[in-house]
């Protein structure tokens, strides 16, 4: 039981399969073919900085309107019966079980031209193109990730003591600043941890955009994977760079997350 | 507003969410029973179905997927409650360090892990000649599982009394029979947890399977993007209409079975009271 020997052969196991790995993502992303350090892939890799950007502004708005769709929709589960908490929770949780190519697939579906989204526009004479834009990416995406904020948000919300609420009612609060003075501030850290679960995989996906955007709207996820397959320096300079970025990305967060919280 | 008129509010919104979440998987299944390739009505049929199964290579993929997810289930839950009891025992930095590193394939992106695989594998493949394939696809699902297995298990050990083994020793268990009677008993929830959550994301996983299964292995995920790939076909719908039956009658299950264990539980200890 006292044993550190347990851990040797995961150990062993995360320095041949973490370790290495990204070891070799760095190496292919700044030498070249002779082993000579070289910053020409990451040259390279820089002229996507406008795919990066559009990434992660579909991601933040992606990640923007889960939260404020889930939100509510937390809070109304929470503040409900024990049984029907247990059953809501449930029924947002099936979706994400389906594999996302299927989720994408059937919003393809739903929005291709004369399909069943277009046909019912077109029925009040609405003529539309659903498909191919930003809009359908972040559709798509906040389909995908829905559930990812409600069940972290839905988790913080249901140990908020109700006699917290009813204290403040009482103490004379509006219902708008008991939710901004009591509830918002108890659920940042729910915050928090939706949008990291939302915001980290939506810049970084692929096929999403493929499938939802056409060809004009393609994320920093389907550059790699279409570079990788013929380059694969510049290839490992993007990946690099994204995990950089998400890195970058999730300190910040937790830092905000910490500050809040000695706030309070 | 009255308490009345907000709970008609807190409805609508509820349906208005679900019916988000919900529509297009009803939309799929609904096609699914389309006697023609295109969005248009032709009919009622089942000849989807019959042809999803017959097509041999979806039967051989959904083969690969179960035996790769109950495969990386098992290793990765050995591999990782071992670790787990590991790195409990380790202090201080080295212990940090050892997690920090556990946590990369869970906080690193997807296709960011998939590429680096695929590069090991190109890597040793050429030292060792071998090929991707199953075997490489199999031990990229244990490096993304282990982590999880390790995050399920650890809360278990930080709850569990040290001095239960200890009693156990003392009552002439010897070292072996005391760790799996006392150690393994106290962790099983965590461990089963861990196993549940590596099956299911072995078989959900694209990312990391297309980037490692080399040029001939296929698992249900690929081979779902292959179909889309060339054209949208029915028996895709076909495919979801079950999935999702399967999905919704394992969580309803579970759901049942967690409210009554729930409920004996509050009785047990509205008894003890």
């Amino acid at each position: 039981m006292k044993s550190k020997k347990l851990a040797l052969p995961y150990i062993l196991w995360m320095f041949v399969f973490t370790l290495v790995p990204l070891v070799l993502v760095i190496s292919y992303a700044i030498r070249d073919e002779n082993g000579n350090f070289t910053l020409e892939f990451l040259a390279k890799a820089m002229k996507y900085g406008d795919v990066f950007f559009y990434s992660l502004w579909v991601a933040a708005l992606s990640t923007v309107i889960c939260l404020l769709l889930a939100y509510p929709i937390s809070y109304i589960i929470s503040r409900s019966k024990e049984r029907t908490q247990r059953t809501l929770t449930m029924l947002i949780m099936v979706p994400m079980w389906m594999n996302f190519l299927l989720r994408i697939y059937a919003w393809v579906i739903l929005l291709q031209t004369n399909g069943p989204v277009a046909s019912l526009f077109s029925l009040f004479g609405i003529k539309l193109q659903l498909i191919g834009n930003t809009g359908a990416v972040v559709l798509g995406m906040v389909y995908e990730y829905l559930p990812f904020m409600i069940l972290p948000l839905y988790t913080v919300m249901g140990k908020i003591d109700n006699s917290l609420i009813e204290a403040a009612q009482d103490l004379g609060s509006n219902k708008f600043n008991v939710i901004r003075k009591v509830v918002f501030p108890l659920t940042v850290p729910g915050i928090i941890s939706g949008v990291t679960m939302v915001f980290v995989p939506a810049t970084s996906t692929f096929l999403v955009s493929q499938y939802l955007g056409g060809t004009d709207n393609i994320m920093i996820g389907d550059v790699i994977e279409k570079v990788f397959w013929t380059d694969k320096n510049t290839g490992s300079a993007i990946a690099l760079c994204l995990m950089v970025v998400i890195l970058l990305c999730i300190i910040v967060m937790n830092r905000f997350g910490d500050e809040e919280a000695v706030g309070i | 507003m009255t308490k009345k008129k907000r709970n008609i509010l807190s409805k609508l919104y509820i349906g208005i969410i679900f019916t988000f979440l919900y529509a297009p998987i009803a939309v799929l299944i609904a096609y699914s029973f389309n006697d023609g390739k295109t969005s248009v009505w032709k009919g009622f049929t089942f000849r989807w179905y019959v042809e999803l199964f017959q097509d041999s290579s979806i039967m051989t993929a959904l083969y690969n997927t179960l035996i790769i997810a109950v495969l990386a289930a098992v290793i990765s839950t050995i591999l990782g409650t071992a670790a787990a009891i590991g790195i409990y025992n380790f202090k201080g930095t080295p212990r940090k360090l050892i997690q920090t590193v556990s946590n990369i394939p869970i906080i690193n992106p997807e296709i960011v892990t998939g590429v680096s695989l695929m590069l090991l594998f190109t890597f040793l493949g050429r030292m060792l000649n071998f090929e991707m394939g199953f075997v490489t696809v199999l031990l990229s699902h244990v490096g993304f599982c282990t982590p999880y297995v390790i995050l399920s298990v650890t809360p278990k050990l930080r709850q569990m009394d040290n001095h239960v083994y200890e009693a156990a020793l003392d009552l002439g268990c010897g070292q072996w029979q005391a760790f799996y009677k006392v150690v393994l008993f106290e962790l099983l929830p965590g461990i089963l947890s861990g196993f549940l959550i590596s099956f299911t994301y072995s078989l959900d996983d694209f990312v990391i399977s297309y980037f490692t299964r080399g040029s001939k292995f296929q698992t249900l995920p690929i081979e779902i993007y292959t179909m889309l790939k060339k054209r949208i076909s029915p028996k895709i719908n076909a495919l979801s209409a079950i999935l999702f039956v399967v999905i919704l009658t394992v969580l309803i299950i579970t759901n049942i079975h967690d409210a009554r264990v729930e409920k004996r539980n509050k009785e047990n200890h509205g008894g003890t009271v």
